[in-house]
């Protein structure tokens, strides 16, 4: 990967976020894809594959619960973490800025509630 | 007193905006703006007037700036869902070098990741040809056009008011009728005098010269010599506030602030020892400057930026003093869009919900001002220079070190935090502390061992 992206570099099945980690930041994808899945036994169960400019760990800006999931790249991916302290100061000037986040979280509910229906 | 409510003052479905510039501030008004209006489904219009074709290379289409994306800023559209493509960042920085005639520190970025972006506005120096590299104001216009703005390559000749709205003519003898007008034509005078006409109370901003030139080497030599690290000089010469040398690609930008910078000024710094010594040896840096240029900052904000129909935005407005100019485009764009959407296009509208945010950047300005008179007094102070690198250098050595100076560093070289946030944490009785123990060290040091020369800091690039 060239140097024009932004974020750290994640080697392919390299881990970004363990589940049961703390929480303190968002990711944003500059580059690349990431899978997140979660474990059933022994058993990987893959939850979503997210690409360029989607985010997860979102749940680690409002909670102070762990991470409720592991994050790992799907090939090389550059990422960007948004950081919690400077992510509430700038929402506190400018609240306008959390639209995308609920929006993006209202849809995954929206996709979990048809799976679970599905099933 | 003015009902700044009134219908008469607010859009409607069909109403039509005009954006005269299509730099940072020009964009992320009309980004914002159409954002806002999809949101509660108003079907509003953008034209934006850019009479310069930002695709070309040298001073054609070229909007004389640094060219850097603060991390804030950076960390702000990435939540926007605004990723930065990659032909538009030429390299992504990691750290900041801070360079003093006593020597030189690497001051890393948290986590180690490339927080900062390089870029050029336009599409690049004279002779910049590649096809597969773009400029970061014709980025945020293609988004805009996504968004479903018109870009019109045409210059404004004439904004004139009328019964139900603002009319404006350009050169080429086109006529349109708009119920907003946006001005984001940065610090050009002629452009700024258009609005004398429909906003007869504005005060344009204060500014002074800066220069900016660029170095064209092989990128592996900048990888070399430079790194994707951005260099920062605080040396002792008159004028300059700071110098910073920024790798781009194929470029290094050099940009100095100051107090209006000439030639001489320039050739001083240039030529200074910090500066040369960072070059390749042997390197003409004359043959290697493909263009150069004195561009004006804002450095006191205008008055009055708005009327009913009209709004400033961006530096024609509000800046940020010295750091992150497309930082507060982003800021006041977005905040012009915000008022216009939600609150009306009246003059009343304007002053109780843009207003504001233009006096919060000019009131944080007054923080920097002092902030940078302090930093011109470390620069002219051999003991207090030492001790500040001495502070920088243990701190970026110690793991689980809350590196208090580098961060209020950091934070000043690359715009990342208001001022006030950066003078506050200055008044941490810890790092007062260890300011006070690492000046008496250097005195120790000064006084003792006079001619030992002052170690590095960390591997530089």
């Amino acid at each position: 990967m060239r140097n024009n992206k932004l974020g750290r570099l994640y080697r392919d099945g390299e881990v970004v976020i363990n589940k049961g980690d703390e929480g303190n930041c968002l990711f944003v994808i500059q580059e690349g894809k990431v899978e997140v899945f979660d474990k059933n036994g022994d058993v990987e169960v893959k939850i979503a594959e997210l690409g360029a400019s989607e985010f997860f760990g979102e749940m680690g800006l409002f909670e102070k619960d762990v991470r409720s999931c592991t994050v790992r790249a799907l090939g090389n991916a550059k990422i960007l973490t948004i950081d919690k302290k400077n992510f509430y100061k700038t929402i506190q000037k400018d609240p306008t800025l959390a639209y995308r986040l609920l929006q993006k979280m209202s849809f995954r509910l929206r996709e979990l509630n048809k799976k679970v229906t599905q099933n | 007193m003015r009902d700044f409510s009134s219908e008469h003052f607010l859009l409607d479905d069909g109403s039509k905006i005009a954006v005269i510039g299509g730099g940072p501030a020009g964009s992320f008004f009309t980004y914002f703006a159409l954002d806002f209006a999809e949101r509660i489904g108003l079907d509003i219009s953008i034209d934006i007037y850019e009479a310069k074709d930002l695709t070309c290379s040298g001073p054609v289409g070229c909007n004389n700036c640094g060219g850097i994306v603060s991390e804030s800023l950076i960390q702000s559209l990435a939540t926007e869902g605004i990723v930065l493509s990659s032909n538009v960042i030429r390299r992504g920085i990691e750290s900041y070098t801070m360079h003093l005639e006593q020597g030189s520190t690497l001051i890393e970025t948290p986590l180690n990741e490339q927080r900062i972006a390089a870029m050029f506005r336009g599409f690049g120096p004279k002779g910049c040809e590649d096809p597969e590299l773009g400029g970061f104001d014709n980025y945020l216009l293609e988004l805009c056009k996504m968004k479903g703005a018109r870009i019109v390559q045409e210059r404004i000749s004439e904004a004139l008011r009328t019964a139900d709205g603002v009319t404006l003519n350009t050169k080429n003898g086109q006529k349109a009728r708009y119920d907003l007008v946006v001005g984001a034509v940065g610090l050009n005078t002629k452009a700024l005098n258009l609005f004398q006409s429909i906003c007869p109370s504005f005060v344009p901003p204060e500014t002074t010269k800066t220069y900016i030139s660029e170095f064209q080497m092989e990128p592996e030599v900048i990888d070399k010599y430079f790194g994707n690290s951005m260099h920062v000089f605080l040396l002792n010469l008159p004028n300059i506030k700071f110098g910073a040398l920024i790798p781009k690609g194929s470029y290094v930008t050099l940009v100095l602030l100051g107090n209006d910078i000439n030639m001489e000024i320039a050739g001083s710094f240039i030529n200074s020892e910090p500066v040369r010594k960072l070059f390749p040896p042997g390197i003409t840096l004359e043959e290697i400057t493909p263009c150069k240029c004195f561009p004006r900052i804002n450095v006191k904000g205008a008055k009055l930026a708005y009327d009913d129909r009209v709004v400033l935005v961006g530096d024609s407005a509000s800046s940020k003093l010295y750091k992150n100019g497309v930082g507060a485009a982003y800021i006041t764009g977005k905040a012009a869009a915000n008022t216009a959407i939600f609150n009306g296009i009246s003059a009343g509208a304007f002053r109780k919900y843009y207003q504001p945010v233009c006096t919060d950047l000019d009131r944080d300005n007054l923080i920097g001002k002092f902030i940078f008179s302090v930093t011109g007094i470390i620069q002219k102070s051999v003991l207090l220079k030492s001790a500040l690198i001495q502070m920088v250098i243990t701190e970026q050595g110690m793991e689980n070190s809350k590196r208090r100076m580098s961060s209020v560093l950091w934070d000043t070289f690359t715009g990342s935090a208001a001022y006030r946030d950066i003078f506050f944490r200055c008044l941490n009785p810890l790092l007062l502390l260890s300011l006070v123990w690492n000046i008496n060290k250097s005195m120790f040091n000064l006084i003792f061992r006079r001619n030992e020369k002052q170690q590095i800091g960390p591997a530089l690039p």
